[in-house]
């Protein structure tokens, strides 16, 4: 079967390639890698008029032929034909943003030079009119050889004479090529400059919107302000919003298990249904909301072009732990989920910068460790005032927090000037114009990373939830015998106690740390097994466990508690996201290995001057 | 190393935010290969309008600079290898 004609989708940053790429292809679009990096290959399929399919892959914006990141490396491979994975493309569609045209020019002139069938969105000629800016879209033609077709892909403007050209150009008669395009990119600006300069009719200065929004949004003071407030409203949103479906989906699942337990025989097989299957299950869908919430923020921070805008307030304070402005959203993500967040570092174009980002990512304090803080410091943490509107408790949760991004901070420097020294990308971005987010690019984005969350995350926690239960349950306990002692997990329980022994754990905590591993909330439910409180009352249970830990634990084993868990990778899905965002086993050990160190460091000391405390 | 000194002109990170300015000159040698790769990226050359147009609000860095009809964001260790002559 001979394959689809494969028309590549090429333009340089914020041309609006991808709202191109939407419009013309719809919803149905095939996400993956490229083989050997982690750089996103989006493709789908596009009818033409005649009903012929071809397939459309949208390519990494790039500045030009000459690489300054992997993702234009990438971009350059596939048009020379040199990528692994990839057909070299029948046919180019390049985008250009009519606005910027001198500059989008010089790479597109570059494309024109490889001499495939070419056409020519200028995209987005509404703004460029806003603008006050008119360009002539036959002279440009004239000039470059192709097709050119004004488009506004936000409104579909356009798209259906794409659609006419690109059956014409695959038909067409083979294309001469343009005369001495140069080779060194300053030359090719110049050319590129004097094409554009060519094409433009008239030009009325206007004072742009772009930039009275950027003497607020980018001002010292308002603009921080304004910054701290939207990603506070973010973070209230993940947390907050969430909440009402989160409390759907679990009283839904509860409804199930509660089914599952009264129509099956009592046994492994009902428990391998109930507390492996729904239980897993239960966790991805308890997370995939304040998830979701988060993708849709950060979707809209891109869109809008705030993002950036984010990332220049920030940059001063991150490139003092060796890290760019880019890093910050990832970073916040991460207090939610470091899924996500690690996820979100696709945006960062330095490698090292990029890598180090993932590395400290776990280091923020998410959303799965809360469960877990608020149990230890309500059963050992008095409740009480030491200043006015601040509680003890909340003190220390605060102090957690802190504690993760100290870590953090500290990690960042010692892997920027260890591991990863040099190199170093610096902080150079474009600002690009401001939009209004198109809601169809919007949702297919938030389905695509909701699908690749599903996908990634949810497959690893539901795998893991049946495999710790097959451990729990195998063999059976006898008669008088304990379930959790009996275990698979409970004899590695015995090893891992062992080791956790002289940082304070017990033998109770040894046997949640296993199942911890499939998400650290997990542990709450875990040590509620382990001292066999079976209450279906959630509340009730809570508190009968926290009076339970008071009376078993020493202060100085709950405080050592906490400290691991700021610290600790216990989350099979971040090693697992970590495998897949930095291609291979190398640094999710990396990882594992310096988070567990830390954690085993910071318990045990925790521990040990607790107890010359005399706490 | 800053770029080449000529009469009348100074750095970019030097020029006041508001103060539009035309490229002298630009000290690629100054530059890693990915700064310079991405400064040409932008559009900077020789007799391009500049002009600073925002500050960071952290030690005033990084700065955001029109170029051509682009704006962009760079690090004033980067902005001073490029040495613009203020318009008058």
């Amino acid at each position: 079967m001979n394959p689809l004609p494969l028309v590549a989708v090429a333009g340089s940053p914020n041309a609006g390639k991808s709202a191109l790429f939407n419009a013309l292809t719809g919803a149905r679009q095939k996400v993956a890698n490229y083989p050997g990096v982690t750089v996103e290959r989006k493709s789908g399929r596009l009818i033409l008029g005649d009903g012929r399919p071809v397939e459309l892959v949208d390519l990494p914006g790039a500045y030009s032929l000459d690489p300054a990141s992997p993702d234009e490396a990438v971009t350059r491979d596939v048009l020379l034909g040199r990528q692994k994975g990839e057909r070299q493309p029948d046919a180019l569609l390049i985008v250009l943003d009519a606005s910027n045209l001198d500059n989008h020019l010089r790479f597109a002139l570059q494309l024109i030079e490889l001499g495939l069938p070419t056409i020519i969105a200028l995209n987005m000629v509404d703004l460029a009119t806003r603008d006050g800016l008119e360009l002539d879209s036959r002279k440009l033609e004239r000039d470059l050889g192709v097709r050119v077709i004004e488009t506004v892909a936000v409104r579909r403007r356009g798209i259906s004479d794409l659609n006419q050209a690109l059956d014409d150009v695959l038909d067409g008669p083979v294309r001469r090529p343009m005369p001495d395009i140069p080779s060194d990119l300053i030359q090719l600006q110049r050319r590129a400059r004097t094409i554009a300069t060519a094409a433009v009719v008239r030009e009325t200065p206007v004072r742009r919107w772009t930039h009275r929004l950027d003497s607020l949004l980018l001002h010292p003071v308002a603009g921080f302000l304004i910054l701290l407030t939207v990603m506070f409203l973010m973070m209230q949103a993940v947390f907050g919003v969430s909440e009402t479906p989160v409390a759907w989906l679990e009283s839904g699942l509860a409804v199930l298990g509660d089914a599952a337990s009264s129509n099956l025989p009592d046994g492994l097989f009902r428990s391998l249904i109930v507390d492996g299957v729904i239980g897993g299950v239960g966790a991805v869908v308890v997370f995939l909301p304040p998830i979701l919430v988060l993708f849709l923020f950060i979707l809209l921070l891109e869109g809008s072009g705030y993002m950036v805008r984010a990332a220049f307030l920030m940059d001063k304070l991150m490139h003092g732990v060796g890290l760019s402005g880019r890093s910050f959203i990832p970073l916040l993500s991460s207090f939610a989920c470091a899924v996500p967040g690690i996820m979100a570092t696709r945006t960062i174009d330095d490698p090292k910068d990029r890598l180090t980002t993932i590395l400290i990512a776990p280091l923020m304090t998410c959303s799965a460790r809360i469960p877990v803080y608020t149990l230890v410091i309500g059963a050992f943490i008095p409740n009480r005032t030491i200043a006015p509107f601040v509680g003890l408790q909340g003190l220390v949760m605060f102090g957690l927090f802190v504690g993760g991004i100290v870590g953090a901070w500290m990690a960042a420097l010692v892997i920027r000037r260890g591991v990863l020294r040099g190199g170093g990308g610096g902080f150079m971005m474009e600002l690009p114009k401001y939009q209004w987010p198109a809601f169809k690019d919007v949702a297919i984005g938030l389905f695509q990373r909701a699908a690749i969350f599903l996908k990634r995350a949810g497959t690893i926690i539901l795998g893991t939830t049946i495999v710790l239960w097959a451990l729990a349950s195998v063999p059976q306990a006898g008669p008088g015998e304990k379930q959790s002692e009996v275990s698979i997990a409970g004899k590695i329980a015995d090893g891992i106690e062992v080791v956790v022994r002289p940082i304070g754990f017990n033998h109770e905590i040894a046997l949640a740390l296993l199942p911890a591993m499939a998400a650290r909330e997990v542990a709450v439910s875990a040590i509620a097994t382990v001292y066999s409180i079976d209450s279906t009352d959630e509340e009730a249970a809570a508190t009968s466990l926290e009076d339970r830990l008071k009376h078993s634990w020493p202060l100085p084993t709950a405080l050592a508690f906490l400290a691991w868990f700021v610290f600790a990778p216990q989350c099979i899905s971040t090693i697992a996201v970590t495998r897949r965002e930095t291609n291979g086993w190398k640094w999710p050990l990396f990882m594992v290995t310096y988070l567990f160190a830390l954690a085993y460091l910071a318990a045990g000391a925790t521990y040990w001057l607790s107890v010359a405390a005399g706490l | 190393m800053n770029a080449p000194f000529k009469p009348n002109t100074m750095t970019l990170d030097e020029l006041p935010v508001g103060q539009c300015a035309l490229i002298a000159s630009i000290d690629w040698d100054s530059l890693d290969h990915g700064e310079a790769c991405r400064l040409k990226h932008f559009g900077f050359d020789d007799g391009i309008a500049v002009e600073p147009l925002h500050l960071g609000p952290f030690g005033r860095d990084p700065l955001a600079v029109r170029v051509g009809r682009m704006i962009v964001a760079i690090r004033r260790t980067q902005a001073r290898a490029v040495r613009v002559t203020p318009a008058r």
